[in-house]
């Protein structure tokens, strides 16, 4: 009783299974995803409910340059990750470092945020309901923002290092999934914190 | 068999110093040993929260016993309910997961061995935390131990004003750090199916329980993440002193109770999934007929993994939802046995004709069939809401979801392992033994959880500790706490067999159920590779082409 034995009629056809990694990276985002909207009912579910102030209209300004950021980092790893695939690994590194730069600024902006909101607006995570929810999902997200620079970063120094070829670019194509779907959840709370809620 | 395995030279030869054993079980990455670490891991705390069940059984036994503290009786019932499903249940399954579905479908380990072994140890962690939590729990404030909030820990019990001192941290991080461990499983199993399929394993040809346990993963990171997401609520409330469910500062204490229900209830169809799967696999082989309605039962379990996620606030109706929420959830809870009751009938068409072998295996599954068939009918019984409205929190309804979990989920656990522990061991477990495990066991699940149900009708609560007399639950309950100690007989049977047929157990050879899926194909225990040429199939049951090479399935496909 061989393997053998099994005919082998089977065998001369192509057989193709999809990249594990990027299996595994959409199996992460749903989880993410399930967690994320979590965190967002609870921000609409208390829209409004706080008893005491500060309101989101009094506090929140719509910080557009840093979204602006953000969602444009997508774009940059999306071609970095094109140029990558053909071989061009300056064109790669510029425009991986381009994403790092933008995401850094994206978080910039959260820290001045919440730095003004603190220490000018006296708005605490337990000051009100809307402070507990907005700083929870504003909080869940910039630390999935910052668990992606560390990424990024990672790879930066490998590339600098002369390290990332085109071999690399299915792994980096995993990592720009991870990139897009922060970007993605950013325009849902984007929406749900600074155009709803306020 | 023996031209299906290759012997390395200078391995595995000399027998090894019992550190360096130990140090290679610590550090293993490969999926089989993994799996027995779940299990193992897993029993060890069925141990633990059987001898809470007993505790809890005693004080009940006769009304105004003192056998326990009112507090310890809570801190038993919490840590029943939480190690049972959280440490005892889901490591099981996962164990059987890491081992089976890699050799189901001819792959040689998982798809991330290192993120396999890392959701293991925390999820082994997360129980350590939990139990660490009656030496550690008073913290500061010499308040309690372990936690006393119920397993569902509806707020504000479990804000820090009620619950002061640390007992109900270890519960929220226990509960968080083990649900990471098991999306990293979740996800590990997801991959392993979709990207290690050896040549020719077609979706449509895959065992059904690699199908049921790619399912049953998809449900985990939709559905175990909101536990997730709420114990970081509940830390944001008892650490950085947030809102979330705090009703002083217009938080609500409802929205805990949906956010654990949207765990909650698919968390009973994670579980119940794999115990479907073995079904599957054990029925056929036993009746010596394929499985009745392949692609039926893929859709059946697909559609309750759907459903299972809309019904969640059934667990709410005494909450006091509007007319239209109880109806929907009341609806969608009912149309949950239809696939269901599909499953149920195509497992009876695959024993109909068939030459059905009454082996231990067996017998636990079929129990499982009466047994499932009486827990989903209850189940729809309390489906109706202003029937719930009268039995909700009552013995009722714990009587209902201890019938689908042990009658039904431990039962069909049971019979994996009598079906599956020679695969692992290389031993067969005792016959003997076995039945008088099935028999004991069956005898103590219904002395305790039939009559069970009776005083719930009559109005007992659950959780409570003790009750007055004169009510009619005396004998009710007397009985119960017998059939309980049955269980454990029925237990201790079943441990006893496990350790004296590892030694002394029948050999048991590659393939003793002459059963048809790739896992019989390698020697018994496989060796690390699994498989030394990886195999090739044409059909669902690519040992049976092996076999009948005159009548190939494949033939037919």
């Amino acid at each position: 009783m061989s393997a053998a034995a099994i005919p082998l009629s089977e065998t001369q056809r192509p057989w193709n299974l999809p990249y594990r990694g990027k299996v595994a990276m959409a199996g992460l985002i749903i989880a993410e995803a399930s967690i994320f909207t979590i965190f967002v009912v609870a921000y609409l579910f208390y829209m409004g409910k706080s008893l005491t102030g500060p309101t989101p209209r009094e506090v929140l300004e719509t910080p557009i340059f840093f979204t602006i950021c953000l969602l444009s980092s997508s774009l940059t790893i999306h071609y970095a990750g094109k140029v990558l695939q053909r071989g061009n690994r300056s064109a790669f590194l510029s425009l991986w470092s381009f994403t790092i730069v933008l995401g850094g600024l994206f978080l910039f902006g959260t820290g001045q945020e919440w730095h003004r909101l603190i220490y000018e607006q006296g708005l605490t995570i337990s000051t009100n309901l809307f402070g507990t929810t907005y700083y929870s999902l504003v909080g869940l997200h910039a630390f999935h923002v910052t668990a992606g620079m560390i990424m990024l970063v990672i790879v930066a120094i490998f590339a600098f290092a002369g390290r990332v070829g085109t071999k690399h670019s299915r792994r980096i194509e995993v990592l720009s999934l991870y990139w897009h779907f922060v970007d993605a959840v950013w325009v849902v709370v984007f929406t749900v914190v600074y155009v709803l809620g306020r | 068999m023996s031209s299906n395995t290759i012997t390395i030279p200078g391995i595995g030869v000399e027998e090894k110093p019992w550190l360096e054993t130990l140090h290679e079980w610590v550090t293993t990455v490969d999926h089989k040993r993994l799996g027995i670490l779940y299990i193992v891991y897993g029993l060890g705390f069925l141990v633990v929260g059987g001898v809470e069940a007993l505790i809890i059984r005693i004080q009940l036994m006769h009304s105004h016993n003192d056998f326990v503290s009112p507090q310890v009786f809570n801190r038993m019932f919490t840590m029943h309910g939480t190690t049972m499903i959280f440490f005892m249940v889901m490591p099981v399954l996962f164990g059987f997961a890491n081992y089976l579905v890699p050799l189901m479908i001819g792959a040689r380990d998982m798809a991330f061995p290192r993120l396999n072994a890392f959701s293991f140890w925390l999820s082994a962690f997360g129980g350590l935390l939990l139990y660490f939590s009656f030496l550690g729990g008073s913290g500061l404030y010499g308040a309690g131990n372990a936690p006393d909030v119920g397993w569902w820990a509806y707020a504000p019990l479990g804000a820090r004003a009620f619950s002061p001192g640390h007992s109900t941290d270890y519960w929220t991080l226990s509960l968080l750090v083990s649900g990471f461990g098991s999306i990293g499983t979740a996800i590990n199993i997801i991959a392993t199916v979709l990207c290690m399929r050896c040549p020719g394993m077609k979706l449509g040809r895959m065992p059904l329980l690699v199908w049921l346990y790619l399912v049953m993963g998809g449900m985990v990171l939709i559905a175990i993440t909101p536990l997730s997401a709420a114990q970081i609520m509940l830390l944001v409330d008892r650490y950085l002193g947030g809102h979330f469910f705090d009703t002083q500062a217009g938080g609500s204490a409802v929205l805990w109770m949906h956010f654990f229900w949207i765990f909650g209830h698919p968390e009973v169809y994670v579980l119940v999934i794999p115990a479907f799967g073995f079904l599957s696999e054990i029925i056929p082989v036993f009746s010596r007929k394929p499985i009745f309605g392949y692609p039926v039962m893929v859709a059946a379990t697909v559609g309750i993994g759907f459903l299972s996620l809309t019904v969640w606030a059934h667990h709410m109706f005494t909450v006091g939802m509007n007319s239209y929420a109880n109806s929907f959830f009341a609806i969608t809870t009912m149309a949950v046995g239809i696939p269901t009751g599909i499953k149920i009938f195509n497992w009876i068409g695959t024993m109909w004709g068939g030459r059905i072998q009454f082996k231990v295996p067996m017998l636990f599954c079929i129990g499982f069939l009466f047994q499932f068939l009486i827990a989903g009918l209850t189940g729809i019984i309390q489906a109706s809401v202003p029937v719930d409205w009268q039995l909700s929190l009552s013995y009722f309804v714990v009587a209902h979801f201890h019938y689908v979990i042990v009658g039904g989920i431990l039962f069909a656990t049971f019979g994996a392992f009598y079906y599956w522990y020679p695969k692992i061991t290389g031993r067969m477990l005792s016959e003997r033994l076995g039945k008088w495990h099935f028999w004991l066991f069956v005898i103590g699940f219904h002395l305790t959880f039939d009559v069970m149900h009776i005083p719930g009708l009559l109005g007992m609560p659950r959780r409570i500790y003790t009750y007055e007399p004169g009510r009619g639950w005396d004998t009710l309950n007397l009985i119960v706490s017998i059939g309980a100690f049955i269980q454990a007989v029925a237990i201790l049977v079943f441990v006893w067999n496990l350790i004296i047929s590892y030694f002394k157990g029948a050999k048991a050879g590659s393939d003793p159920w002459d059963a048809w899926t790739l896992e019989w194909s390698t020697s018994s225990p496989p060796p690390a590779y699994n498989f030394a040429t990886v195999p090739v199939v044409a059909s669902a049951r690519p040992l049976w082409d092996l076999k009948h090479p005159e009548d190939p399935d494949s033939q037919y496909e």
